[in-house]
């Protein structure tokens, strides 16, 4: 590792540092900024260091329905989450061959990425209320979210299926494994990983999710919609302290995610 | 079997007209996406559509065919002002987004050695995306406002004599959240596509005399276009559809088509939203095609 770095990597990797700076840089103001004293403001200098803005923020008459849009949040997180992994396991299963109609399925996946998310939340909410079903948040914010998480599924789906070895599961069907024991002792195992990966995203996407859930949530919102309501009428840092616990929360499912995508590789590696 | 055999026989295998039985599997294991998106993305687009056709009133649609919700979009100048304002602020981003995310893809592609260190940097710069865009909009706000972190900066090393006004609630403000919220868009693609230029061309240009930027501009950049077009397409219809962070980041005193969209959903008229939306689609897809038509990414995926 030691042989002469060129300036060219010092200038560049400088370069990189202050990208990163800039990625986490005001995420960390703000962190900094919720633990603020009761008479604290909105930015420094910091009066007081203390943990008011957290209570505040428990408190029901500071916020909505703070409680109840983040246990709608973590619930629809996890459906959909569960769905994601479902269906793009089982499209991304089927899509490993061509065949009649595949080639629009995945024009139709990469649109749903495409496709602005307002036109996506609007469109929904249209049909809602002209077929005359109310917009709910396990309803239509559920299916509205899926049109975003699914592409990020399929697409690692396609990228795990790119490097899988198919003559793993040709030897099983030659031992006689019917196809659903072929995949679930040989494919799933090796693919764990990128289940994981999917499982990760489609979690985390639906949890932040804002612009298609906009149109679609109904009368209870999820937390993002109502730190979009804070953003404009609370002047506090009692924002800052729903910032810094809801990416504290974040943070912590990516890190169980990725130790969990690092234990499965282990556990192979040892196993072959 | 080699890889290339492997290749051969699935393509055989493609093309041989397979037994309806294996078909209606692959049916049956894509339906539920199909169902999905079908429900959820088509239908709603062509509802879109449909009510983008419709008369409305001050409170409900009425079914009955007009071209006036397209006549009112289209002969409004504020609709053209919204719509090149918007165009500015996604030639803008897109132009530093490319910048950015090319050399940090580049850094992490060419200059950084061992893949445990380029996987855990690209992870270190991926992770943001996984946490909530609001509140990473809303976190420049202490960074940028009168009082806030770099006007104190400037101030204090002499730089300015007054606090900058137009840091935070403005044009500026929304390039720079969208910069920040959308960077990550164009490195992944592109880092993707460099990671796959084959190491031994790079030597062979080297070889061959060539210099860093010669080797650049012949080698690595031609081979990792595709990426470029995939960040580019993100990073564009991100930026054209938005309405979160130009609301927030310009304290509502600008404007883009996904806030007028946003507006006038508000205001309950949605077949004039509709009409908006339409318009919005057909701009965004003309504007995905022409780049489809430049690059080729079909090769990439």
């Amino acid at each position: 590792m030691h042989e002469g770095r060129s300036l060219r990597f010092y200038l560049l990797g400088g370069f990189f540092g202050l990208f990163v700076l800039f990625l986490y840089g005001p995420i960390g103001t703000i962190v900094v900024l919720s633990f603020q004293g009761p008479g604290g403001g909105l930015t420094f200098p910091m009066r007081g260091v203390s943990l008011h803005w957290f209570f505040n923020l428990f408190q029901p008459q500071m916020v909505g329905d703070f409680g109840g849009s983040v246990l709608r949040s973590l619930l629809l997180a996890v459906m959909v989450m569960a769905a994601t992994v479902a269906i793009s396991l089982s499209a991304g299963m089927a899509m490993r061959r061509r065949f009649p109609g595949s080639t629009l399925l995945f024009t139709l996946v990469i649109a749903s990425l495409i496709v602005p998310s307002i036109l996506v939340s609007l469109g929904i909410g249209l049909v809602f209320s002209q077929a005359g079903i109310e917009t709910a948040w396990w309803g239509s914010a559920f299916g509205a979210q899926l049109t975003w998480t699914l592409p990020f599924g399929v697409l690692i789906m396609f990228a795990v299926f790119n490097r899988f070895n198919h003559s793993w599961e040709e030897a099983a069907r030659d031992l006689g494994a019917s196809a659903w024991q072929s995949f679930r002792h040989v494919v799933l195992p090796i693919i764990a990983p990128g289940v994981v990966g999917i499982a990760l995203f489609g979690f985390s996407l639906s949890y932040d999710e804002f612009p298609r859930t906009q149109m679609t949530a109904g009368s209870h919102n999820t937390l993002p919609l109502e730190i979009y309501a804070m953003t404009t009428n609370v002047t506090t840092p009692v924002v800052y302290a729903l910032g810094t616990l809801t990416t504290a929360f974040s943070a912590v499912v990516i890190v169980l995610a990725l130790s969990a995508v690092a234990m499965l590789r282990r556990r192979r590696a040892r196993r072959a | 079997m080699g890889a290339g055999a492997r290749v051969k026989a699935r393509r055989l295998g493609a093309r041989r007209p397979a037994d309806g039985r294996s078909h209606a599997g692959a049916w049956m294991l894509a339906a539920p996406l199909a169902a999905v998106l079908g429900v959820f993305l088509v239908l709603p687009i062509l509802m879109l559509i449909v009510v983008s056709f419709l008369d409305y009133s001050s409170v409900q649609i009425l079914w009955r065919f007009v071209l006036g919700n397209y006549a009112d979009v289209l002969l409004s100048a504020t609709t053209w002002r919204t719509y090149l304002h918007t165009f500015e602020f996604a030639a803008i981003t897109w132009a530093i987004t490319l910048f950015i995310g090319f050399w940090v893809a580049y850094f992490l592609a060419f200059e950084v050695r061992g893949s445990t260190w380029q996987m855990g940097l690209f992870l270190l710069c991926s992770v943001p995306f996984l946490t909530s865009n609001i509140i990473r909009t809303i976190s420049w706000i202490p960074f940028l406002g009168r009082n806030g972190i770099a006007n104190a900066a400037l101030l204090r090393i002499g730089l300015i004599r007054h606090p900058l006004g137009f840091l935070l609630f403005s044009d500026f403000a929304v390039v720079l959240a969208y910069v920040h919220l959308f960077t990550l868009f164009m490195v992944t693609p592109i880092f993707n596509a460099m990671m796959r230029i084959d190491r031994a061309l790079i030597e062979a240009a080297h070889d061959a005399g060539a210099g860093f930027w010669r080797t650049l501009l012949n080698v690595i950049l031609p081979l990792s276009k595709t990426g470029m077009a995939i960040g580019t397409i993100f990073v564009v219809t991100l930026v054209m559809g938005d309405f979160l962070t130009v609301n927030i980041m310009s304290g509502g005193q600008s404007a883009s088509v996904g806030l007028m969209i946003e507006n006038e959903i508000s205001l309950l008229q949605y077949p004039a939203a509709a009409a908006n939306a339409v318009i919005l689609l057909a701009i965004v897809l003309l504007m995905v095609g022409a780049i489809l038509r430049i690059v080729d990414i079909r090769k990439e995926l």
